[in-house]
């Protein structure tokens, strides 16, 4: 009886990969190891191997196929005497693949076909006329770094597995061949000695990029962020600081249990002398992360693992550089102002797609930074629409829309006609079961519950 | 930017160098005496941390220092702020909380910076200045330039994780930092011997293959000769290298530790035949590089030196209300 050979999963966040190529064919007797075919996710290029043993019967699925499915047959295995059928393969294009769950991500026009066409409000600070290229956030943030380190010999990246391995996350891919291993450094797993030794580098004037390979880890080096990184110009008197961005996947991968999902955004955004960013469109990631490195200060720049393989209109430009501390009002609305920011934005656009069916016109806030925090946008939005939700992954208490609840309620009380009510992730640690996990974040649905409670449509 | 200067080999040891050897660690030991009054006084606050006893250690190796040089330390930061060069009244006035201090009184005792001589801190979290150091270790060698960075700190910090962290790298990378362990016998009020399962903390970098060497602290002389070597070894670009002084100090931890985890005849012994300064003094006298009268003048300059500074530390107004919020963001 012949089995399926389904498409693997190679990491916790693939959904979907390129059966770059086969390494076996129609006949082949294979056994349990034997090398079946190359597998190309947007982070790297893995063998997948067989487990059981048999005969490779019909090839479902022709090599440099793209967007072949997790799960999806790829082959069929015949069992030892059995014959392979003579079938014709099909050579099958990712659209006409079974459809998986609606794509969460709105704005993802990589694959045009899924999810809600959502209008996103133009950006002042790119000029009428420029051209928009499709890139995705990893991207981006790698165009930002090769530019400010052409531009800028002082500036280099260091962090685990940043330049042989192209990143674990393969946001610094091609930057080890393009400035060598001067300018793009491995470092042994030690958070804690690596942010102090770019420390130290900053105060003598480098301008250090260090890549934690996940915000989790960061807290090891938590002390030579806070303590020698954002407080020495203070201490100094103003004689020396650290121009220095540290960067990294912030917040809930997938799948991945407490200890490497939690959202760190309050705890650097409570810090004095720190700037911090949390950008969601790719067009921020990379003006706001080349205005990180040129900054005299130290930046917190949180990224989103799930976000890295997104793609978002970027402009086409010499030099695009976005002012740090200022918020983007991403959809206009009358009714209710959503205020978010990293992968949250992309809920909250999807929620007022869903909103203005229900004829409640929601206007959407990026924040992008969250120190400092531009709330003159969210006043301002505020006393249009009196009423605001925050949306936010991070835990509920002392959270960034914690902050803006209190801003909100001393500066636009008398503008407000409902609380100030706030959409968070769950207050328990990450759980790793599937259904529980979906549990702790927050939804699409929860912004929609927010909202309706704010303008009594409940 | 560092300056292109090529560092000047040792300095040479001649008469003038020798009294200023003497003059340098006298000035820090009155220095610090003054400083001890003015905080029983309640014009300094909060921490305070003494460096009597073991300033042999910081005179010897700054008078290595070339122009492309960094120095970094922990909190116990008077005699190194005072052994790099800068003026003893900014020191003492950051010790009062004064707007003429160091860092125009925001830092503190434990706080105190120099752009102007390398001197990077100046920091309150024991350990932590060693990734730094390592760090303007490694400017030095991405710049190019022939800097070493002298990376001051204690038997007590010894056993911080992020040390071995940075000797990891520092051997990995070659880079040019010379480790300098003040073992002063005491962590706080732990000694060596309770805290330590190897006491022997020139031999701290041997899983790193970073050579060390066991050093007389007590001896300006003997840190003089370590320094220079280790420094040598640092511009050739054989990466780090750690020397260990064996020193004492005389007061408590901070000024608010009774010490009671020592006996009276244990440090009135060191006192009494190890004291730096007058074993060198004594030294200089016999070899007739200094006479008695010399000696007599150079104790009451420095005494009307430290004098006039805590006049001007206790003189000098706090820092203006706007201070609180400047210093921050660039």
């Amino acid at each position: 009886m012949s089995t399926e050979i389904l498409m693997p999963a190679l990491s916790p966040t693939m959904e979907e990969g390129k059966l770059a190529k086969w390494l076996v064919k129609e006949g082949d007797v294979i056994k349990s190891g034997t090398l079946l075919a190359e597998i190309e996710t947007d982070k790297a290029t893995m063998e997948f191997e067989a487990v059981d043993e048999g005969i490779i019967g019909q090839i479902l699925i022709a090599e440099g196929t793209e967007g072949v499915k997790v799960n999806s047959p790829i082959a069929t295995l015949l069992a030892e005497g059995e014959k392979a059928g003579g079938a014709p393969k099909k050579a099958a294009p990712a659209a006409e693949l079974p459809k998986g769950e609606d794509h969460k991500d709105v704005a993802d026009s990589g694959t045009a076909a899924s999810g809600p066409k959502i209008e996103v409000g133009n950006d002042p600070s790119i000029p009428e006329g420029t051209e928009m290229v499709m890139t995705t956030v990893r991207d981006a943030l790698r165009d930002a770094m090769a530019e400010e380190m052409r531009r800028d010999e002082m500036v280099f990246l260091m962090g685990e597995e940043v330049a042989e391995y192209q990143g674990a996350y393969k946001v610094s891919q091609g930057l080890l061949q393009e400035f060598g291993d001067r300018r793009v450094i491995d470092t042994p797993i030690t958070e804690h000695g690596f942010a102090g030794l770019a420390v130290g580098a900053a105060f003598d004037g480098l301008r250090p990029v260090v890549e934690f390979m996940t915000w989790n880890f960061a807290m090891q080096a938590m002390d030579q962020i806070i303590n020698s990184a954002a407080k020495t110009r203070y201490m100094s008197g103003g004689q020396m600081a650290s121009p220095i961005v540290f960067r990294g996947p912030n917040g809930a991968a997938s799948r991945v249990g407490a200890q490497h999902s939690q959202d760190y955004s309050s705890w650097y955004a409570h810090v004095p002398g720190m700037k911090v960013i949390a950008p969601y469109f790719a067009a921020d990631a990379k003006g706001l992360l080349k205005a990180a490195i040129r900054d005299a200060n130290p930046v917190i720049f949180l990224e989103n693992e799930m976000l890295y393989g997104k793609s978002f209109p970027v402009p086409k430009l010499d030099d695009f550089v976005l002012p740090i501390g200022k918020a983007r009002v991403v959809r206009e609305g009358k009714d209710v102002t959503l205020v978010s920011y990293s992968i949250s934005v992309g809920f909250c656009l999807e929620a007022a797609e869903k909103l203005a069916g229900m004829g409640i016109d929601a206007e959407v806030i990026d924040l992008r930074t969250l120190r400092p925090l531009d709330t003159d946008t969210v006043i301002e939005s505020v006393k249009k629409t009196n009423r605001v939700v925050t949306v936010e992954q991070a835990w509920p208490v002392c959270s960034i829309g914690a902050h803006v609840a209190a801003v909100v309620a001393l500066e636009a009380f008398d503008y407000l006609d409902a609380p100030p009510t706030r959409v968070n992730g769950k207050d328990v640690p990450m759980p790793y079961a599937a259904n529980l996990e979906k549990l702790a974040l927050p939804t699409v649905d929860d912004v929609i519950v927010a909202v309706k409670s704010v303008t009594y449509k409940a | 930017m560092s300056s292109n200067a090529k560092s000047p080999a040792s300095p040479p040891r001649n008469s003038e160098s020798l009294k200023k050897l003497y003059s340098d660690m006298l000035m820090i030991r009155r220095f610090e005496e003054r400083a001890g009054q003015l905080y029983g006084m309640g014009l300094i606050g909060g921490f305070c941390h003494l460096y009597i006893g073991q300033e042999a250690v910081v005179v010897g190796m700054q008078a290595h220092v070339g122009p492309n040089d960094q120095s970094i330390t922990a909190y116990r930061d008077h005699g190194h702020m005072l052994a790099a060069g800068l003026d003893p009244n900014a020191v003492m006035a950051e010790l009062t909380g004064r707007s003429t201090g160091l860092s125009r009184g925001k830092g503190g005792s434990m706080h105190m910076f120099s752009s102007e001589k390398k001197f990077y801190g100046g920091h309150g979290i024991v350990g932590a200045q060693v990734p730094l150091g390592t760090g303007l270790a490694f400017a030095n060698k991405y710049r190019g330039n022939d800097g070493v960075c002298l990376t001051y700190f204690g038997d007590g910090a010894s056993n911080q994780g992020q040390v071995y962290e940075a000797f990891n790298m520092a051997e990995l990378w070659k880079l040019p930092v010379v480790y300098i362990i003040e073992n002063n016998q005491y962590a706080m009020g732990t000694s060596v011997a309770r805290s330590s399962a190897l006491t022997d903390f020139s031999k701290r970098g041997v899983s790193f293959n970073i050579p060390g060497i066991q050093v007389d602290g007590m001896d300006v002389e003997a840190v003089m000769e370590a320094g220079g070597e280790a420094i040598a070894h640092c511009r050739a670009g054989k990466g780090p290298i750690i020397l260990e002084m064996k020193t004492y100090r005389y007061r408590g931890h901070s000024m608010s530790d009774p010490a009671k985890y020592r006996t009276k005849e244990e440090l009135s012994e060191v006192r009494e035949k190890r004291d730096p300064i007058e074993n060198f003094g004594r030294k200089l006298l016999d070899g007739g590089v200094l006479t008695e009268q010399e000696m007599k003048v150079i104790d009451s300059e420095i005494k009307a030196r430290v004098v006039a500074s805590a006049e001007f530390a206790t003189q000098s107004p706090e820092p203006g209300v706007a201070e609180l919020y400047t210093d921050i963001y660039a």
